[in-house]
């Protein structure tokens, strides 16, 4: 069902419409009430995302950045990782369209026992909140409050497993520089066993016929991506070697890596993980001349990735940042669609 | 009041004690069962002073017993109690339940076995069994006092919950239970391998996102215990088994002729991992409800625990029945405790495999009863799950083809713990009899 829909956002219809590079996947959005992973995204949501972000960005860039879309509506944060970067971008998101954000300082102790996120559920349902943006360290948590509030409730990251946003803001950025995303060789390299940034970006990167390899040591991965891989949900490349992985890569995406995976036994030195993984300008001529590198974010410099690496020439990791507000605008106001345009018809 | 002499008349008797799977009349004489006839015997003419209970089209079996629950008592009440976690068992046809000793304080004396009897007196509506604990206060240093206990009446000893770390202690209390004749019951994980594991680690874990807990966490440590029995004679129960590769072990170690005896639960015989990421019809992702000690396990992990219990390498279906409150279960799923309420679910959910719809090896009725009965009664060199003239009347009759809706708020449970809330099953457990008495009966 399409939604009838105001100005500003006719045309981010209109554009959506004309986006190259998705070969044809026509973009749609049914409707839904959360976004807590992408795994359950048809792959013409995931362009309608995009496509409408292109019109964010373009707001974004107006002397006047504030459009009315979301007035009324209070959207809360409420993280209990610390991630400022995260943070600030949905509130930057929610105030250009209007909406009224509201930060609830959640306790970030893991000794905090669950029943408290169930608790401050029930202080978001006092406020009114009409979208969550939530970030817990416990993989799952938003399945916990997702069912129990009235608001939308977007997952900002849960433990290992997702990070819906981050991936739509990879995606979307990988689109920007290379014009396209299906056939596009993307190798993520570093801790993936931990993370949640590439477990989403290989839902939206495969949807969307992207080429994935993943690469790290073999305590990094999971192990049955290492040795089962025709089991998987989507077809996905697993190296151990990283100038395997590079080989030809449109596009390489360096994790963070924890320095407690040393003291966990996972690898003998941080040290040795850098000389084996770490993206240095010389690794990278394995890749494709024209590669892109990308960091979630924040980096450990020097470790994962060379700092002439994070701060060159193919460097797109500072438009990830800016490109996050966009695409979290165009989730927020995706997720409202139906009620925007009813306010129009008023 | 009861009436002194019951017939159950004209049921399914099915007896795997006796191989007897017949149509007939079961006759019960004060706490006894003091005749079995079947059609090709002679069923004596029904005197008027006896109750005629009729068992058309219903399964008459003897009275399940469990070897594995947590009754919580004492300590946990909040959790579960003797007199509720009874009822619970009445209601899903075992007449016999052996108690973990994991309660607060740890039932690792004599005195606690004895309390455990003294309170099952008076508040249970079926046998009790107690487990005494290996190691004083289940803490894996010194042994408890195992003879003491046996003398008290308790039938197995396990630390369970806790594995017992060192296998210098595991294999003393292997040899020293010796003089009890009652088995050790080893909850076999190597926690340096799960590591923080909250479910099975694989292709759902890596999914989710949730830390997992490898197989050979729980291979590696039966490996051990199977070759610390082997060398020292002791009696060996494995509990609740959950790997392909551990019924292996468990196979080799029989045909070599080690002294061990295995179980496996209704959920593991009947869910998977799979449940955890909520892909069955009704299951939300995540559910803490299919956080469970062992974790559910593969596909493959299933069906060879199907062939285990089939080919007699598993000697007995036991429910686990680990009752929570909702607290504990109401948080992240990293945070839940694990366990699952089974009492009350383990016949409907052990009909599907009877028949299964899914490609599974069949389990025949009589095999799931005998792992119920017989199998289990064996396992702890108990006296029970039998139908013969001159035992103790324990019997249950079920309708395995009535269907019923799972919910868990009509459990007799405090544990409303079940991933199978909202679930259909087949298979009801029409009358639960305990030394002749009726404690359990749902009217057709
Ligand atoms: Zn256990």
């Amino acid at each position: 069902m399409q939604v009838q829909a105001p100005t500003m956002i006719g045309r981010a219809r209109a554009e959506t419409d004309s986006v190259q590079g998705f070969d044809g996947l026509a973009p749609c959005w049914p409707g839904r009430r959360h976004v807590l992973d992408l795994d359950d995204f048809a792959p013409g949501e995931i362009v309608q995302v995009l496509g409408t972000a292109a019109t964010m960005k373009e707001i974004l860039q107006r002397p006047i950045k504030k459009v009315p879309t979301l007035r009324g509506k209070t959207i809360v944060t409420m993280f209990y990782e610390s991630s400022t970067r995260t943070r600030v971008s949905f509130e930057v998101a929610a105030k250009v369209l209007g909406a009224d954000a509201v930060n609830v300082a959640a306790p970030t102790s893991s000794a905090t026992k669950g029943e408290s996120l169930i608790n401050t559920v029930q202080t978001l349902q006092a406020i009114g909140a009409d979208i969550v943006v939530m970030r817990h360290p416990q993989s799952g948590a938003p399945w916990l409050v997702a069912p129990r509030v009235h608001a939308a409730v977007i997952n900002a990251g849960d433990g290992w497993h997702a990070h819906p946003t981050q991936a739509l803001l990879d995606v979307f950025t990988i689109h920007e520089h290379l014009g396209r995303v299906r056939g596009v060789r993307v190798t993520i390299v570093g801790d993936v066993l931990h993370s949640r940034v590439a477990r989403s970006n290989i839902w939206a990167l495969t949807k969307l016929g992207a080429e994935v390899t993943v690469c790290g040591p073999p305590t990094l991965l999971p192990r049955d991506w290492l040795l089962e891989p025709s089991r998987l949900p989507w077809a996905v490349r697993v190296c151990e070697r990283l100038d395997e992985a590079l080989d030809g890569a449109d596009v390489v995406m360096a994790l963070r890596l924890q320095r407690e995976r040393q003291h966990g036994g996972l690898i003998p030195s941080v040290r040795e993980y850098s000389h084996l993984y770490g993206l240095t300008t010389e690794r990278l001529r394995q890749a494709d001349s024209s590669a892109i590198v990308m960091h979630p974010g924040p980096m450990n410099e020097g470790v994962e990735i060379a700092p002439d690496v994070a701060h060159g020439p193919r460097s797109v990791i500072e438009a990830q940042v800016t490109n996050g507000v966009a695409v979290r605008m165009s989730l927020l106001y995706l997720l409202f669609g139906g009620e925007a345009a009813l306010e129009r018809s008023d | 009041m009861q009436a002194a002499r019951i017939r159950i008349a004209n049921g399914r008797i099915l007896d795997p004690s006796q191989e007897l799977d017949e149509r007939g009349d079961v006759v019960i004489e004060n706490d006894r069962i003091v005749g079995v006839h079947w059609a090709s015997g002679h069923a004596p003419a029904s005197s008027p002073a006896e109750r005629v209970v009729d068992a058309e089209s219903l399964v008459v079996a003897p009275g399940f017993v469990d070897l594995h629950c947590h009754l919580r008592e004492p300590g946990l009440e909040y959790k579960e109690t003797i007199a509720t976690g009874t009822r619970a068992a009445a209601a899903g046809g075992f007449t016999t339940v052996c108690c973990m000793p994991n309660t607060e304080p740890t039932l690792d004396t004599a005195s606690d076995i004895e309390w455990i009897h003294a309170v099952a007196h008076r508040d249970a509506v079926v046998r009790v069994y107690p487990i005494g604990a290996i190691t004083k206060g289940r803490l894996g240093i010194e042994l408890a006092e195992l003879a003491d206990m046996g003398r008290a009446g308790a039938v197995a000893f396990s630390d369970d919950g806790n594995p017992v770390r060192s296998g210098k202690l595991l294999r003393n209390a292997l040899s020293y239970a010796r003089i009890t004749g009652r088995p050790v019951v080893d909850h076999c994980e190597d926690h340096d391998l799960v590591d923080g594991g909250v479910m099975h680690e694989g292709s759902v874990s890596s999914r989710l996102g949730l830390r997992g807990a490898p197989a050979e966490s729980e291979e590696a440590a039966i490996a051990r215990d199977l070759a610390l029995a082997q060398a020292v004679g002791g009696r060996l129960h494995l509990a609740h088994v959950s790997t392909a590769h551990s019924i292996e072990l468990v196979r080799d170690a029989k045909a070599r002729g080690t002294r061990v005896t295995a179980e496996v639960t209704p959920h593991h015989l009947v869910l998977t991992h799979a449940w955890v990421a909520g892909f069955e019809e009704g299951v939300t992702r995540y559910d803490t409800n299919c956080r469970v000690n062992p974790p559910l396990r593969t596909e493959e992990d299933r069906v060879a625990l199907i062939r285990g219990v089939a080919d007699g390498t598993i000697d007995a279906i036991a429910t686990d029945h680990a009752p929570h409150d909702v607290v504990d279960k109401n948080c992240e799923f990293d945070r839940a405790a694990p366990g699952i309420s089974g009492l009350e679910t383990a016949f409907g959910l052990l009909m599907r495999l009877v028949a299964p719809t899914n490609g599974d090896p069949a389990l025949p009725l009589a095999t799931i009863v005998r792992a119920l009965t017989m199998g289990a009664s064996r396992a702890f060199n108990l006296d029970l799950g039998t139908l013969r003239v001159g035992a103790l009347a324990d019997l249950v009759l079920l309708d395995p083809d009535a269907h019923w809706t799972v919910d868990v708020q009509r459990f007799h449970s405090k544990g409303k713990n079940s991933p199978l809330d909202g679930q259909d099953l087949r298979g009801i457990v029409r009358l639960t009899m305990v030394g002749g008495k009726i404690v359990h009966e749902v009217p057709r």
